[in-house]
């Protein structure tokens, strides 16, 4: 693999960038000039070493989690995260199995998660293990979050079987955990620093600053920064065989800042607490979608985020808490000089506050057997200068007894979650207090002693809330929707071996058949007036899926080590509501029937290749599979390569990334073109 | 290797799963054919949502009895995204076929017999159409793009053999529907962008001078407004969906005053010659649907009348009715049916006496119809 061969793809980059980032060239510049002549001053073995004893301790770490983890866990950690061509989380979740992604295409385009075709307002997203609420729609938008400060990702299906953590974890039909990057207090440096920059198409530009520094002993701060700039516009291809259109998208830029410190310390009780802000600031055009004679959009948003959070864990001998807090506050401003009333362009504002305390108890009877008990109290309210609006306000209210009995070889798991919610509005009736309880089972049991064969399975039965949209957005809202409830039967095995000798390291497998039902699911529907869509808990959605994930690892020859990981995931989710419709029994809307994933790495001395390849089958987008309805399959391969070598006391990585490498023009949602082939450059320093 | 081949194998599997791109097929039912009718056909549109790009043209061939699904894909196939977003209205004058695209902010215009396009007009915001005297009418939500103090709306004059437009006028905000009676062109004006500050008028537009010369006081957030041929006007008022109830209003175009109120919720009508039939669809907040009703009005005497133009019990299959029209030789009466909006509709015809002759499946959201003499 040579220089040149980087050269070549750069140089085809450099061309696309276009002549608005001059400081751009600069980058790339020096990343050609710095390749060919560091490559070999350096000591080859050292980092490399690091980097696979690095390796080594994850892949065990993470066998070792998804092992003995009753409910399926899928998870991607930071290294695998650098090299994998992934810009934000919304990128890095399409590895994992069972997942759609709803992506408009862009980089500020929003992307929400949907797993196991339950709808995206039941997979709830957790940050450092506390919860991001969004009252308003119920949905996080993905591609906000990036990369560069995350440890890991992970997802479960079901729910996190952890006993100690907040009754919010429990309350949702799955969850998706970043964790951010943690200081190790054991170590004996002062500080870190890893600082990166990307460069790409899109015109995109983004710095990243991440600095861990220890204060004093057992007291560390960390301060994270993220810059993006982009101009979004992509080239995208229209053609049904007879017109062939190709265009550039537009309104399609963004702008977004974030910034983010923390403290984290242990006290002389040996208890662990933290506590940071955040805050995020977003500008972008809203491209939509591309129809008939309209191509151009003037619409933008305006977001910004600003949170507060914190969390203290003491251990005892038998009993641990964990409390979690958290305020947050949530801006949006959206304009449409396409809409003019009478005091000017349509311009909406939203402002959503939330206060949040969690209280976790866990008790050990004895080393086998433990209880939990999890209070939360989440208070929102969402503000808008919209008309009639009913200025809702909501507290929840949730508590969770726990109990899990555990051995070398079985896991037992229950727990029963009681859910509170009393909303109050203005203007309007208030709706009737709600008080749902849901129960959770999980097993898993380890069939031999020898080998790490498992069989798992669990039961879950949750519900999602209404959004406030749902339930009184000026016109459409209806304050008498129940929430939509969702029950799930999931079996499954997992194996996993390794091998201290041989050329094959490891083997890992997970495979799981699950049964979804949805019911009162809710659905806009036509109203009273023709202008007018009433949400109504009318749907009811059966889901029948399998799911299997393969991975394993290859020492070749001295330095050479490749891998390979395969996801498949099969669903039959099949719209139940109404046996008089001629809908009924067809596949609902965006539901592949398979979909999948493939990844490859190589490992060579200071090398790091990576091929993945993403299907997702063929699906329809509205409720009746007719072939107005059909979206063609899309699949798209993308490679990255790294290099990365040692500079004295650092560590220097260039990561270069060709996404949609054979120009693949597609759309995940009809009438937003996703992007062709597109180039990405990351050049990483760490100290 | 053979974790490699198991790669290639499976690669392959997956490429082959694309297909070539095709224009999209339109699709054949059978109807009662009607061999000595009068009318050839009937164009039907079909809104489609808001950014599927699945507005739909269907034509049915009365005499052979044939309904074609997607009939404008087939006949322009080369049209860029085909017809467009959001069909809003139909119309043929001369031997042209109008269609109003609203998001796709144009006018296609084809050639009547044949389906084959002639050519558009682009228009922002456009909603509906009506003619006289060589010219097409359209009204548009947005005057001015980009402006945000160009709150009113407009009407478009276009010249039917250039496809050009002609002149504009300024009318009420987000106008409606449109009828021309002795060369006036009367418009309904809706407000609706701005609840509570809803319009309440209909703007009288001169067609010589092309100037909004009056308003006509009428009520709350119009939407249809049909003449009959007694020179009256009969409008409907949405209300403000929540105090103020729909109605409907019949304004005698001689004194431009109101003539006569009727207080249901009409919610779209077609006059044809001493009748007009309505449909009139209320939200039941208790019972949490619809509720649905079919009018008929004497229009010579302006009196409800106590018949009823579906007798047989089968309106109970319509769940939103979203479309209507008369055959004005044999009275048939034609009822789009927009069902959950997301699946695809269904049209019914019924005799004069109002029995189900057939139904047929159509596009999403059927809307609106034009027959073809």
């Amino acid at each position: 693999m040579g220089s040149s061969h980087i050269k070549k793809m750069v140089k085809k980059n450099f061309a696309l960038l276009g002549v608005n980032f001059a400081s751009c060239y600069f980058w790339l510049w020096l990343g050609i000039v710095a390749l060919p002549c560091t490559c070999f001053a350096q000591k080859a073995d050292s980092i490399q070493k690091i980097n696979q004893l690095n390796e080594v301790q994850i892949q065990q770490y993470r066998l070792t989690k998804q092992n003995l983890s009753p409910v399926p866990l899928q998870i991607l950690s930071a290294q695998e995260l650098m090299r994998i061509n992934s810009l934000s989380v919304a990128d890095a979740i399409r590895y994992f199995s069972g997942v759609q992604l709803k992506d408009y295409g862009g980089i500020g385009g929003l992307k929400t998660v949907n797993v196991r075709s339950m709808g995206s307002n039941h997979t709830a997203v957790f940050y450092d293990g506390i919860v991001v609420g969004n009252a308003q729609n119920g949905q996080v938008d993905l591609g906000r979050y990036g990369l560069d400060n995350l440890e890991e990702i992970s997802l479960w299906s079901g729910q996190n079987s952890n006993l100690l953590q907040p009754a919010k974890a429990y309350a949702s039909a799955s969850a998706i955990f970043l964790k951010t990057k943690v200081p190790d207090f054991d170590q004996q440096k002062r500080y870190f620093l890893n600082a990166d920059v990307k460069l790409g198409d899109f015109g995109l530009i983004s710095p990243s600053v991440n600095y861990q520094y220890r204060i004093k002993n057992k007291l560390w701060g960390s301060i994270s920064t993220n810059y993006i700039h982009a101009n979004g516009s992509y080239k995208f291809r229209l053609t049904n065989g007879v017109f062939d259109t190709t265009a550039l998208r537009n309104n399609a830029d963004v702008e977004r800042f974030r910034i983010q410190a923390a403290l984290f310390g242990e006290t002389k009780y040996k208890a662990k607490w933290n506590i940071q802000g955040y805050s995020f600031w977003s500008n972008r055009g809203l491209p939509g979608a591309i129809v008939a004679n309209k191509f151009d959009y003037s619409q933008r948003i305006w977001d910004q985020n600003f949170f507060v959070q914190g969390a203290y864990r003491q251990d005892f001998n038998r009993v641990q808490l964990l409390f979690n807090a958290k305020f947050t506050h949530d801006y949006t401003r959206f304009v449409d000089p396409e809409y003019v009333k009478i005091d000017g362009f349509l311009d909406n504002r939203f402002r959503e506050s939330e206060v949040y305390f969690s209280v976790a108890v866990k008790y050990d009877v004895n080393t086998q057997w433990s209880w939990s008990l999890s209070s939360d109290d989440q208070y929102q309210y969402l503000n808008a200068n919209l008309y009639r609006f009913a200025y809702p306000q909501r507290n929840t209210f949730l508590n969770v007894l726990g109990t899990a009995f555990k051995t070398d070889r079985l896991t037992l798991q229950g727990n029963l979650l009681s859910t509170t919610v009393v909303d109050r509005i203005q203007a309007l009736e208030n709706p009737n207090d709600k008080q749902i309880f849901s129960p959770t089972l999980m097993f898993s049991w380890k069939i031999f002693q020898q080998h790490n064969l498992s069989i798992r399975g669990f039961y879950k039965d949750i519900f999602r809330m209404p959004t406030f949209n749902d339930l009184y957005y000026t016109f459409i809202g209806n304050t008498l929707l129940r929430p939509e409830f969702t029950k799930q039967y999931d079996l499954g095995l997992t194996y996993s071996t390794f091998f201290n000798q041989g050329k094959l390291r490891f083997v890992e497998l997970q495979g799981d058949v699950y049964y979804n039902t949805v019911k009162d699911k809710i659905i806009a529907q036509p109203g009273a007036n023709l202008a007018r869509w009433i949400m109504y808990n009318i749907g009811k959605v059966e889901v029948r899926g399998l799911e299997i994930n393969a991975k394993t690892g290859i020492d070749l020859r001295k330095g050479l080590n490749i891998g390979f990981g395969i996801n498949y995931t099969y669903q039959q989710a099949i719209d139940v509501t109404d046996r008089n419709e001629d809908s009924f029994a067809d596949q609902i809307p965006y539901a592949p029937k398979h979909s999948g994933s493939f990844l490859a790495k190589v490992d060579y001395k200071h090398w790091k290749l990576n091929y993945s390849f993403i299907y997702t089958g063929y699906r329809y987008n509205q409720k009746a599979n007719l072939i107005y309805n059909y979206m063609e399959p899309w699949y798209t391969h993308d490679m990255a390569m790294g290099y990365g070598f040692k500079l004295k006391e650092s560590c220097v990585q260039l990561n270069f990334e060709i996404n949609n490498l054979l120009n693949q023009y597609y759309d995940v949602i009809p009438n937003f073109p996703m992007p062709g082939r597109n180039y990405r450059l990351t050049l990483n320093y760490s100290l | 290797m053979r974790n490699l081949s198991f790669l290639l194998v499976f690669i392959l599997v997956l490429l082959a799963c694309r297909k070539e791109p095709r224009p999209l097929p339109s699709e054949i039912s059978r109807v009662e054919p009607e061999p000595t009718a009068v009318l050839r056909g009937m164009y039907l549109v079909n809104e489609g949502n808001m950014n599927m790009n699945k507005a739909s043209l269907d034509y049915l061939d009365f005499r052979n009895g044939i309904y074609t699904r997607n009939f404008y894909n087939q006949i322009n196939p080369e049209v860029t995204k085909g017809l467009g977003d959001v069909g809003n209205d139909i119309g043929i004058y001369g031997s042209k076929l109008y269609i109003v695209v609203n998001v796709s902010n144009k006018v296609e215009v084809l050639n009547v017999r044949t389906g084959k396009r002639i050519g558009q007009i682009n228009i922002t915001n456009g909603r509906y159409l009506a003619f006289a005297k060589g010219r097409a009418y359209v009204s548009a939500y947005l005057g001015r793009v980009g402006d945000p103090t160009a709150v009113n709306g407009i009407v478009a004059e276009v010249d039917t053999t250039t496809l050009s437009i002609s002149r504009t006028v300024r009318v009420g905000r987000q106008p409606e529907e449109m009828a021309i009676v002795n060369n006036k062109l009367y418009v309904a004006n809706s407000g609706g962008y701005s609840p509570p500050n809803y319009e309440n008028t209909i703007s009288v537009v001169d067609l010589d001078s092309f100037m909004e010369t009056k308003r006509i006081e009428a009520a709350i957030n119009l939407h249809r407004l049909k003449a009959d041929k007694y020179g009256d006007l009969y409008v409907t008022s949405r209300g403000d969906y929540y105090d103020i109830l729909s109605k409907l209003l019949v304004i005698d175009t001689k004194t431009e005053k109101i003539k006569k109120t009727f207080d249901f919720a009409a919610s779209n009508l077609t006059i044809d010659d001493e009748v007009a039939y309505i449909y009139a669809t209320s939200w039941n907040y208790l019972q949490g649907r619809n509720t649905i009703n079919y009018f008929m009005i004497d229009v010579k005497e302006e009196l409800l009348l106590k018949q009823q133009f579906i007798t047989d019990g089968s309106d109970k299959h319509i769940r939103v009715p979203y479309g209507i029209a008369v055959n004005p030789y044999n009275k048939d009466i034609y009822i789009t049916d927009a069902r959950d909006y997301v699946t695809p509709g269904k049209l019914h015809c019924y005799n004069v006496e109002g029995h189900l002759k057939w139904s047929v499946t159509t596009g999403d959201i059927p809307a609106h119809l034009v027959f073809v003499k």
